[in-house]
């Protein structure tokens, strides 16, 4: 192996792959195989053997899917209260600010996707389960007003486990709010792309991440409603193995179209190609 | 605990049995044949229960509030469609793939005039409740409330939703039919619906299937009902793996109507008759008339882009953040 070449390789896309594990090998998550690094990296995180998709950090994702340099971050100062003074929350963010370098589960900006601008938002799993509190809905909202401003579309990449449990009912609210957003982009005949990443489930995938105009999953992320824990009702019934899953949801007709990461960037250029052109979109 | 936590109600139903017995005509002549004033030992007895109902349900803990927002003999939605309307046709399906019967709906009157009102109803008996799924709809469900508030938007009717239901179904059938897109496609299209909406917490509401049916101009809830992200043993399970601390995790969910109403996500409170709805369910109902006529009539000549208009900014301004 090049190590000084994969070094080099590695100083250069700093910024497109910061959380590369240590080490020259890596394990993946699902099937155990023993990736190269370099290897893993180069094919976005998915493990060669099995196929499996692992969950990127939004900047990871940014890095991914945005043109290199383009993204503008915006609402960056966003921090969420604590409504209801819930027990540890306040010690949950701050734990959460710490470990993630971000304000809170969504990280939004202006980007260029093959050159044309879009307005982008990225959920961050590592933070809070990515849940969607009062900063996640608020980012959102505002992410549909800029979009509607600058006649941009908006692209939205969701991996959350849902409404966020220590904000109670402001949580839940989240998911009207968001929701209302969305109509307001319809309103406006401006297109709205939404991107289910693992895990999209309960209060997210409940609401502005199942409205896009064009909803896209990424293979084999969880994607539904009641997640097992949550759930009060039995689900004591035989389940299809890939339950809750985007194969699933594609075919069940939730989804328009399950794409591989690799894929992903161009797919979304097309539409936003396709949704642009003979309108004022840049 | 959970099955505990009414046990309060026990003093109350066996002293409301003694009355109920002291007040049969059996009792009044043996009573009036003795020389016993009856009449005033009933009226001192009904006093005390009076009383003691008033400070019991005065203080009732968001967990007390819960049991008694499930009570089984708390009105539902059909109940009160009953007491509150003038009249009402029930109209059944949503015109893609079935008729879900924890969703209920039609066309009603309302002091004289006309008003599509949909609701959520759970079950009284065992069969009915098997029938109704406990209330938890089915996307079938939240597309027949959405079928039927267009069907208001089109005859420029307003509509009245009654929520009530533990969560939305969480089963295989309800995956398979996109309950998730069924109550996403509910928060926008009821979100900029073209005519006056209130909405009312009658009982339960339990996350995102009661909100897929309270978006409103108005939501208002009842004294003892409850409205929350999650159930309370979901989030003690979730926090303290442990469903029994449900109590706590009510409280640090802050689930009631009179913290929503702090919160400032519904408009009011409205009282409950003493000892709660289901001591008095046409009390009740005559209280959930006056809010809804009252509101309809404020809402009644607002011009439908100005209703939209300020319906999405009530929902766009609900948060808590800080911007450095």
């Amino acid at each position: 192996m090049p190590r000084g070449g994969w070094f080099a390789k590695r100083a250069r896309s700093a910024q497109s792959m910061d959380s590369v594990p240590d080490g020259i090998a890596t394990k993946c998550e699902r099937c155990g195989a023993i990736l190269f690094a370099r290897d893993f990296e180069r094919n976005l995180k998915v493990c060669s053997a099995c196929g499996y998709h692992h969950r990127l950090t939004a900047p990871e994702r940014i890095a991914i899917t945005a043109d290199e340099g383009s993204f503008q971050e915006t609402h960056a100062g966003l921090t969420s209260q604590d409504p209801l003074a819930f027990p540890g929350y306040a010690a949950k963010l701050e734990q959460a600010r710490a470990s993630t370098g971000l304000n809170d589960a969504i990280v939004t900006g202006i980007a260029a996707i093959e050159g044309r601008s879009v307005v982008l938002g990225v959920a961050d799993f590592r933070f809070i389960g990515g849940s969607m509190g009062s900063v996640v809905g608020e980012k959102i909202a505002r992410a549909a007003e800029d979009a509607i401003e600058r006649r941009l579309p908006l692209i939205l990449f969701s991996a959350s486990g849902g409404a966020r449990m220590q904000e109670g009912l402001v949580a839940l609210m989240q998911m009207a709010k968001t929701s209302a957003a969305i109509a307001r982009l319809e309103q406006e005949c401006i297109p709205f792309i939404s991107v289910l990443t693992d895990p999209t489930t309960g209060g997210v995938f409940a609401s502005y991440a199942s409205l896009g105009d064009v909803v896209l999953a990424e293979p084999g992320a969880t994607v539904g409603f009641a997640g097992r824990r949550v759930g009060n009702q039995d689900l004591g019934q035989r389940l299809p193995e890939n339950f809750q899953t985007s194969e699933f949801q594609l075919e069940h007709g939730m989804v328009d179209r399950v794409v591989p990461r690799r894929e992903l960037r161009p797919v979304l250029a097309k539409l936003v190609a396709f949704f642009q052109e003979g309108t004022d979109g840049r | 605990m959970a099955a505990s936590g009414l046990d309060f109600e026990k003093q109350f139903e066996e002293l409301e049995r003694l009355i109920a017995e002291l007040k049969k005509p059996e009792k009044r002549a043996e009573a009036a044949a003795q020389g016993i004033d009856l009449e005033a030992q009933v009226a001192q007895l009904e006093a005390e229960l009076q009383r003691m109902l008033k400070k019991q349900y005065s203080l009732l803990t968001p967990w007390e509030k819960t049991l008694v927002a499930r009570h089984k003999d708390r009105p539902y939605a059909l109940d009160y469609i009953r007491m509150v309307f003038d009249d009402f046709l029930e109209l059944y399906g949503d015109r893609l793939s079935g008729n879900d019967e924890a969703v209920v709906g039609g066309l009603a009157v309302l002091t004289g005039e006309p008003v599509v009102v949909i609701g959520q109803q759970k079950g009284r008996d065992l069969k009915e409740r098997q029938r109704r799924n406990f209330g938890s709809a089915h996307p079938e469900g939240f597309r027949k409330a959405l079928r039927l508030a267009r069907l208001a938007q089109k005859f420029r009717k307003p509509l009245i939703s009654l929520v009530d239901t533990p969560a939305a179904a969480a089963d295989l059938a309800a995956e398979e039919r996109g309950i998730s897109e069924a109550i996403a496609r509910n928060l926008k299209e009821f979100a900029v619906l073209k005519v006056p909406i209130v909405v009312v917490i009658i009982g339960e509401g339990g996350s995102g299937g009661a909100l897929g049916m309270a978006i409103g101009d108005r939501v208002l809830m009842l004294e003892h009902s409850v409205y929350s992200v999650i159930p309370p043993e979901g989030c003690a399970a979730i926090l303290w793996r442990d469903r029994e601390k449900a109590p706590e995790a009510a409280k640090a969910l802050n689930l009631t109507a009179q913290g929503a109403l702090a919160l400032g996500i519904i408009d009011e409170v409205l009282p409950e008759p003493v000892g709660g709805a289901h001591r008095d369910p046409a009390g009740a109902a005559a209280t959930l008339k006056e809010a809804l006529v009252r509101h309809l009539a404020a809402l009644r000549h607002v011009p439908p882009d100005t209703l939209v208009a300020s319906r999405l900014q009530r929902l766009r301004s609900i948060g808590f953040w800080t911007e450095a």
